[in-house]
């Protein structure tokens, strides 16, 4: 079987592998246009018709349709192939040549190594980490007791004090604030939360809301909201019903205020801790 | 200061070989002269002449330890008939079961090296990466620094172990290969007249 006879029938070429190749040579043919892998396919249909296999035929065929591939590859790719592309057949076969010779070498190489562990293998030897070496001396100039204490005695200064200052988020007491509600409810029986905070800073409205909150506990206020994110209102207790008896009945009716008040800073000292803490 | 009583005693060089036969008991890898000179303080001259007295007497068939030149030193090993019951002791990682495709990657790197594995890759036509890892672990070969391009691959060469493995000298104890220049001839001839016949 001869490879360059090999009948091709291709969508871009019609005729012997021989010709194709001379085509292609010549520039007469773009290799672009070229289905290789129809050739492969022509080859091996071609190859199996045949009871034996040609060895030579398959090792001339892997050869060329090789430079043919390569040949297509540095067409779709001029760029990257600048240096490579102008290497003629001749130095293109020389080159392969080299990179065959070469590995034939490193597989004689491995088959040398290979004879040699078998006869060298019987050898067993010590294996372990390599041995500390003795450790070199130091020798140290000679020193001043006088000057290292005095070095030593500027290292054992107490460390200045690093100020936190410019840390510190600044919490307005939230007694300030229970106060302000309480002389706003002493004035009104309802007001509006929101409308009272507008235009303080967030924490002086996350403070605002604590004194709030501690004013819900301690019974002096009732709070609702129509939904989430709605207005809070907020009512003097009992403002409802006894709506009549406001602002200048209060201190009368709490006879113990003096007491209370007291519970009340308590709880607003441990208030503020705790937000302290938490922020 | 010890020269001159060294110089007194009657049979100095005897003494020597004690020294260094005991520095060699405890080293663990091959020493070369010039470590045993230090370590025994003494001139590298007389440390030869006491290694060829150490020689005589751990020999092949003499002695059940054998002292052998081998990675560049000295070093003693167990005599070859002793070999089965040290095969029954313990196992050499090293050099079990090596693939034809980690030799292959072990001559390139002890005939090439230092190269890297885009080298060796270039050379057998496949990926090198597991074969030269596969060598890295058994340490046989080592990382010796990166190719001179910027971002370069790293390159490995072989360790005193492999010379030691293989019982060499030094690596240039391997044999030229030079051997093989007829296939390359002939290989070269038949790429060309295949490439005449491409451009006929």
């Amino acid at each position: 079987m001869i490879v360059r006879e090999l009948d091709l029938d291709l969508d871009a070429f019609e005729g012997p592998f021989d010709l194709l190749l001379t085509l292609v040579l010549k520039d007469e043919l773009d290799l672009r246009e070229l289905d290789i892998a129809a050739i492969v396919i022509a080859f091996l249909e071609r190859l199996a018709e045949r009871d034996e296999l040609d060895l030579e035929a398959c090792g001339e065929f892997l050869v060329l349709i090789a430079a043919l591939l390569e040949l297509k590859a540095r067409g779709l790719f001029p760029e990257e192939a600048a240096e490579l592309a102008e290497l003629e057949p001749e130095a293109a076969a020389e080159e392969l040549a080299r990179r065959l010779a070469e590995y034939r070498r490193m597989k004689e190489a491995a088959g040398w190594l290979r004879e040699r562990l078998a006869a060298e293998g019987d050898r067993f030897f010590r294996l372990g980490p390599a041995p500390l070496a003795p450790k070199v001396e130091l020798r140290l100039a000679p020193q001043e007791p006088e000057r290292l204490a005095t070095a030593l005695r500027a290292l054992a200064v107490e460390p200045p004090q690093v100020s936190l200052a410019h840390m510190a988020l600044r919490f307005p007491p939230v007694t300030q604030f229970l106060e302000r509600f309480r002389a706003l409810l002493r004035r009104r029986t309802r007001f509006d939360f929101d409308a009272e905070v507008r235009g303080l800073s967030r924490v002086e409205q996350a403070v605002a809301f604590l004194a709030l909150l501690d004013l819900r506990r301690t019974g002096e206020i009732a709070i609702d909201q129509a939904a989430p994110f709605a207005p809070i209102r907020v009512a003097r207790r009992g403002a409802g019903s006894v709506a009549g008896r406001a602002g200048d009945a209060r201190p009368g009716d709490r006879g113990a205020s003096g007491a209370s008040g007291e519970e009340n800073a308590n709880r607003d000292e441990r208030t503020v801790a705790w937000t302290v803490r938490s922020a | 200061m010890d020269r001159p009583l060294r110089l007194i005693s009657t049979n100095p060089l005897d003494q020597l070989a004690r020294t260094v036969e005991a520095l060699l008991v405890v080293a663990s890898a091959p020493l070369p002269v010039t470590e045993l000179a230090d370590a025994a303080n003494d001139d590298p001259e007389r440390v030869e002449a006491a290694l060829g007295l150490l020689g005589e007497r751990y020999r092949e068939g003499r002695s059940g330890i054998v002292l052998e030149h081998v990675a560049g030193g000295w070093a003693l090993r167990a005599a070859r008939e002793a070999s089965e019951a040290c095969a029954r002791l313990f196992e050499r990682p090293a050099q079990r079961n090596l693939s034809q495709a980690a030799l292959e990657t072990l001559a390139i790197v002890a005939y090439l090296g230092p190269c890297s594995r885009p080298d060796i890759a270039r050379i057998r036509g496949v990926a090198a990466d597991s074969a030269v890892a596969n060598l890295v672990d058994r340490g046989l070969v080592v990382e010796a620094g990166r190719d001179d391009a910027a971002g370069g691959a790293i390159r490995y060469r072989t360790t005193p172990l492999f010379e030691r493995v293989f019982g060499l000298e030094s690596l240039s104890q391997l044999p030229r290969l030079d051997d093989v220049g007829a296939d390359a001839d002939q290989i070269r001839d038949r790429l060309h007249a295949v490439a005449e016949k491409r451009s006929a």
